[in-house]
């Protein structure tokens, strides 16, 4: 009988990094589409440093300084009585970092798209800044919002060297499917783990198959 | 009166060029900042609206000080009293024309102002419809609406009608003429055709590398050797023929052909793409370039 338990968990953890980077992408986003700081480049290298890095490297420094030894791990022991490596929380604040460049590119080239002069009609109509990103602005860079929701929530989904790191395999806990795959196999037990990842494959393939559609869509509306 | 004072270092793809100007806007005129491209024309209007910061500057308008860098004053674009229509109109492309004039409108503001507008600039019909599917006089009709529906002291308009075609922008001349009269509006122009500007202005300054050169009514700045009586009319030069004994020089002005014939030493100067003057000072219209 499989356990559909690595199901949940996975849905559950990339429906909160989803929503926890969407809430920080946009301003981040935004300030990075208008900015001329020196310190943007250092910004924009730091958050695509995910890209490049293999898994096991950022899940090696997050169990480094995660852990109830070291300087902030014990910190948030102390403090929170949380401890993060080999636990939920952990894993989603791993997941947040390492999938922050697949919610804050789309929509900083969403933003950057816009003409500034809409953002100016706006304020010289008396809106705030707020007002105009809300009212203007993010309606107006739809499609960018999907790809970065849906871009992050799959590649959250996808994750496994990170998870493994930091999370561990701890059944019912921080054992998403990626790892129940191969433990599965691991134990020879071909079966299961060809299930979870047929699901998985099916799954992930609708989600992206949904929203290229959703987008190509929207861009044919656009240009009547 | 609205009293301005700024300077500003400008970084152009040529070079650097420092914006430089006082000057003084009459309250109810339109006034005109003409020049070349680059001069800083639309720099003036992105300062007077709060978009751009310069270096050193004083705003006054009537009597509200918009920007002081002396007191450190900078009233951000939301508190001033402005319209501002943009080249590229800036219609939110996420509203139908009705939604666009709706966002401007202020607390506690009537939906009256929007009825007004809409039929004023004739946009009934189209108010449902998104700006994609609009022309671009339409664009430029309901972007001129939104800007006016807060009723602001001062309407800046950045060549708003550069990009549309002859017919369509003398309709929309009249319409901004219109609205004009009909709310006693100040209005800041940037424009650099010159038919546009004798047909719309007031006043004129004329810009040049960041300094302003000429300041004065369309006639002195245009035609200062006329009396305003008469028949004058301003135009471009399209072409001009050898006859035989006298040149054909043809003038394009409010759509009409003029022909008209001139000796050589009339043509001395000019060349096809000029502006030019047409005048009737006896019979025959006579032709002189325009200064500036």
């Amino acid at each position: 009988m499989i356990d559909f338990q690595p199901f949940w968990i996975t849905f559950k953890l990339a429906v909160i990094t989803t929503a926890i980077l969407f809430v920080i992408s946009v301003p981040v986003a935004n300030w990075l589409s208008g900015s001329k700081n020196r310190l943007r480049s250092v910004i924009e290298a730091t958050i695509s440093m995910p890209l490049v890095l293999p898994p096991s490297v950022l899940g090696f420094y997050f169990l480094v300084a995660f852990g109830p030894s070291h300087g902030l791990g014990k910190f948030i022991e102390h403090y929170f009585n949380t401890r993060l490596v080999f636990s939920f929380p952990g894993l989603v604040i791993a997941s947040v970092i390492y999938s922050l460049p697949f919610m804050v590119h789309p929509l900083q080239t969403g933003f950057s798209g816009l003409y500034p002069s809409l953002r100016e009609a706006s304020f010289s109509l008396g809106k705030s800044k707020l007002h105009t990103l809300f009212k203007v602005m993010l309606p107006n860079i739809k499609p960018a919002l999907l790809t970065g929701i849906v871009l992050t929530f799959a590649h959250t989904i996808g994750e496994f060297g990170v998870v493994l790191m930091i999370g561990g395999n701890i059944p019912g806990q921080t054992k998403v499917v990626s790892i129940a795959i191969y433990d599965e196999v691991e134990a020879m037990n071909y079966h299961a783990a060809n299930i979870y990842a047929l699901i998985l494959f099916a799954v992930t393939f609708a989600i992206l198959i949904t929203v290229y559609s959703v987008n190509n869509r929207y861009a044919i509306t656009r240009r009547l | 009166m609205i009293s301005l004072r700024v300077s500003k270092s400008l970084k152009s793809a040529q070079d650097n060029m420092v914006l430089d100007i006082s000057c003084e806007v009459q309250e109810g005129k339109i006034t005109t900042i003409y020049g070349p491209s680059g001069a800083g024309k639309t720099t003036i209007l992105r300062i007077l609206a709060g978009l751009l910061q310069p270096e050193k500057g004083y705003i006054n308008a009537g009597g509200e000080i918009w920007l002081d860098t002396a007191k450190k004053i900078n009233l951000p674009p939301q508190k001033r009293s402005i319209g501002f229509v943009f080249q590229d109109f800036a219609l939110f492309p996420n509203m139908t024309v009705r939604g666009n004039l709706e966002y401007a409108l202020g607390k506690g503001q009537q939906q009256k102002i929007i009825d007004d507008l809409t039929e004023v600039m004739e946009l009934e019909q189209l108010q449902h419809r998104y700006p994609e599917t609009l022309s671009g006089g339409q664009k430029q009709r309901a972007a001129l609406a939104r800007a006016l529906v807060r009723m602001p002291k001062l309407l800046l308009l950045d060549e708003p009608l550069s990009s549309l075609d002859n017919n369509m922008r003398l309709k929309l001349q009249d319409h901004i003429l219109k609205i004009h009269q009909s709310y006693n509006l100040t209005i800041i122009l940037v424009s650099h055709d010159v038919a546009e500007i004798y047909k719309m202005s007031d006043e004129i300054f004329v810009l040049n590398e960041g300094i302003i050169v000429k300041h004065g009514t369309t006639g002195e700045i245009f035609s200062p050797n006329f009396a305003e009586t008469g028949f004058h009319v301003i135009g471009e030069i399209l072409d001009m023929e050898w006859e035989g004994i006298v040149y054909t020089v043809s003038v394009i002005a409010f759509n009409t052909v003029i022909n008209i014939t001139a000796s050589e030493m009339d043509i001395q100067h000019l060349k096809p793409g000029d502006k030019v003057i047409v005048f009737s000072k006896d019979f025959n219209p006579t032709i002189k370039k325009i200064e500036n």
